[in-house]
């Protein structure tokens, strides 16, 4: 573990996760609990609003829309009833945030929904969260329930003449269904499919009623908020993002695991003082932010000032916080084959861009993975992805093609080496590697000849052992055994 | 239990709340992180082997608790002891042999175990 003493992180949305016993309402009561929606209460709900607008708070899954612009649109909009829904649907690879919070801290969650509640005007709010998180379903319902026992959710809250109550909804893991128009429709009841907004969910959405869906780290802050103040809150970050952003490190990283840092912390600062760097001493590559929708950040962005802008400038994208670290062993056009298989299974097939394209862009992935790509499949892939963008109807489908167009952008010359010269420059595409024996330094020591499944090596005892390469399956046994570092991997 | 209708009766509650948790400040907190990142770790193998290794030694003035993810994957299980008078500390790795070894060594004679892990954050507490 790298030993920094620096305090980089602040820890606003997982200030209570690992502090506090997560199932006692007690414990959450003792940090000033439920405390901020008493507030609230004794204000209008515009002025509410207007906190939430100061502070400049954004939506941290992923998209950073205002949150308070958003319940002002929904406060605004008249209807018999809204609702206010918690996106917990978490499905990006590497990414667990959400999760902590609510394993860690579900009240924060709970008495952040009844404020945006009161907020724009609804009685009823929703989680809607994943069939497999079911820790988090536990101590979210158990928080709920305490809730209600207590008076703190139900009727005429804290004597203020305030409703509001909370129903879990339950998805079965489709990454689309994280959308905000496809969480809707699979809360109806229907199949988890986008539809083209406008009209926006806060102008009509479940049931047709205004409706603010927000992710469980944005809702997280907003006890804080309330208690603390908008200005305490917009003192921290940059110019156009303020607070905190959780991010989970996985991947090439010593210190995997979740972090929470100021907006405009830098890169640098986060992989290596906070995250340790690679392990084994090896060297950094790259970054992938924003799943499946975001880019991979390599070098040349280290120092880049982490916030929803920068991010984007880069071509990449802040996403919910995963951060999927790379190092020298991996190699990029098989990093981007990893994500485009990953949308590929969670495209819901509603428009054809998205359908067929991210097939179409997988197979050209994956035969220049296999060492049968042409430069012409590069111009394919570009142009293919750059139509997708374009026409395909929901996020999902605009953004898949950016982990390839990003990692075009920036490792262009591995692209390059798969195609032309039929190299895979980190030696990951099987298809392209050779083993073969240097008999300078070969010992005849025999040990490869034992651990090669397909008896493919030869020689005789203390003399130089040779691989027949039309046998070989390039499984990488013999490489890892050799005590004298005589097989060369190429 | 009767409700909390007001906001002068949740004040009221929580000043009962926080009292009742300044008893606990003679006693040895012993705080097993259990998420299911943790879980999945051993969390519950370590706390039930550190509820063992309490009992085993007769020690009376220990109050075990739980709580959510503590963020460190790199490390789970993670244990965090506070000490009366000292400052919580946080371990990590906390398998069977480490839990019954924080119980002997450091809560029992402050002795410093492995595994330490640093606080490289400041906590927003409200
Ligand atoms: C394919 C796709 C998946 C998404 N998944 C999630 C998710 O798992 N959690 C989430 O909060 N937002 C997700 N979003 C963003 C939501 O549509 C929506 O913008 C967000 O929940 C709004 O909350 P916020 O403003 O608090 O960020 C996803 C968007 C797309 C296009
Ligand atoms: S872009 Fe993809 S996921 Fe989105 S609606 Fe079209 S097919 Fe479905
Ligand atoms: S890579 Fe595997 S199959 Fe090829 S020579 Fe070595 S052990 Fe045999
Ligand atoms: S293990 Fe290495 S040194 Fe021994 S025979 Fe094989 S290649 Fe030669
Ligand atoms: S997610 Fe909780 S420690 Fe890893």
């Amino acid at each position: 573990m790298a030993a920094t003493t620096d305090i980089k992180q602040l820890r606003i949305a997982t200030r209570n996760c690992g502090f506090i016993d997560p199932e006692s309402l007690d414990d959450y009561i003792a940090v000033r609990g439920y405390e901020g929606l008493a507030k609230v209460l004794t204000m209008t709900p515009a002025e509410v609003v207007e906190v939430i607008k100061t502070a400049g708070l954004r939506g941290r899954g992923g998209g950073g829309f205002p949150t308070g612009v958003k319940w002002g649109i929904a406060l605004s909009n008249q209807a018999d009833q809204k609702y206010i829904v918690c996106n917990a649907d978490e499905g990006d690879p590497g990414a667990f945030m959400d999760r902590a919070v609510l394993e860690g801290d579900p009240h924060s969650v709970v008495e952040a929904m009844a404020i945006g509640g009161y907020a724009i005007g609804a009685t009823l709010g929703a989680v809607y969260i994943r069939a497999e998180y079911p820790l988090a379903i536990k101590r979210l319902r158990k928080a709920i329930d305490d809730a209600r026992a207590m008076g703190l959710l139900g009727k005429n809250i804290f004597g203020s003449g305030f409703n509001f109550d909370i129903e879990i909804k339950y998805g079965a893991g489709a990454f689309v269904c994280g959308e905000e128009t496809a969480l809707i429709k699979s809360m109806e009841g229907r199949r988890g499919e986008p539809v083209s907004k406008p009209p926006f969910p806060a102008q009509s959405g479940y049931w047709k009623k205004p409706t603010i869906v927000n992710n469980v780290e944005t809702l997280a802050n907003i006890p804080a908020i309330v208690i603390k103040g908008a200005d305490w809150f917009s003192s921290i970050g940059t110019a156009t993002s303020k607070g905190t952003k959780v991010f989970a490190l996985a991947g090439k990283i010593v210190n995997v695991g979740l972090i929470e840092v100021p907006m405009g912390t830098t890169l640098r600062e986060v992989i290596f003082d906070i995250g340790g760097g690679c392990p084994d001493g090896k060297e950094f590559k790259a970054v992938q932010t924003g799943g499946p929708s975001g880019g991979a950040l390599a070098h040349k962005d280290l120092d880049v000032a982490i916030d929803y802008e920068s991010l984007i400038a880069r071509k990449s994208m802040m996403g919910s916080g995963g951060m999927v670290v790379m190092d020298e062993d991996d190699c990029m056009v098989s990093v981007a084959k990893f994500f485009l298989d990953f949308t590929m299974d969670e495209t819901c097939g509603k428009c054809t861009p998205c359908r067929i394209g991210s097939k179409r862009l997988y197979e050209i992935l994956d035969k220049i993975t296999k060492g049968h790509g042409t430069k012409a499949d590069l111009a394919r892939l570009k142009s293919l992805s750059d139509s997708i963008k374009d026409t395909a109807l929901c996020g999902l489908g605009q953004t898949m093609p950016n982990p390839i167009l990003s990692t075009m952008d920036t490792f262009g010359h591995e692209y390059e080496a798969h195609v032309s010269q039929k190299k895979c420059p980190a030696h990951v595409c099987t298809a392209m590697l050779t083993y073969t024996i240097n008999p300078a330094k070969c010992t005849g020591c025999t040990l490869c000849t034992k651990v090669c499944p397909v008896e493919c090596i030869s020689g005789t005892k203390k003399q130089p052992h040779v691989i027949d390469a039309s046998k070989c399956i390039k499984c990488g046994a013999c490489y890892d055994k050799c005590k004298f570092d005589s097989i060369i991997k190429m | 239990m009767s409700t909390i209708a007001s906001l002068d009766a949740l004040r009221a509650r929580r000043e009962e709340i926080l009292a009742r948790q300044k008893a606990r400040n003679g006693k040895i907190v012993i705080n097993v992180s259990l998420a299911t990142c943790s879980i999945a770790a051993g969390g519950k193998v370590a706390l039930e082997a550190m509820q063992d290794e309490v009992a085993l030694n007769g020690i009376a003035n220990v109050e075990f608790m739980q709580s959510g993810c503590m963020t460190f994957c790199y490390a789970e299980p993670t244990v965090e002891i506070t000490l009366p008078g000292k400052a919580p500390v946080v371990f990590g790795g906390v398998d069977e042999a480490k839990a019954r070894e924080l119980v002997t060594e450091y809560v029992m004679k402050g002795e410093p175990v492995e595994g330490i892990i640093p606080v490289t954050y400041e906590r927003v507490v409200l």
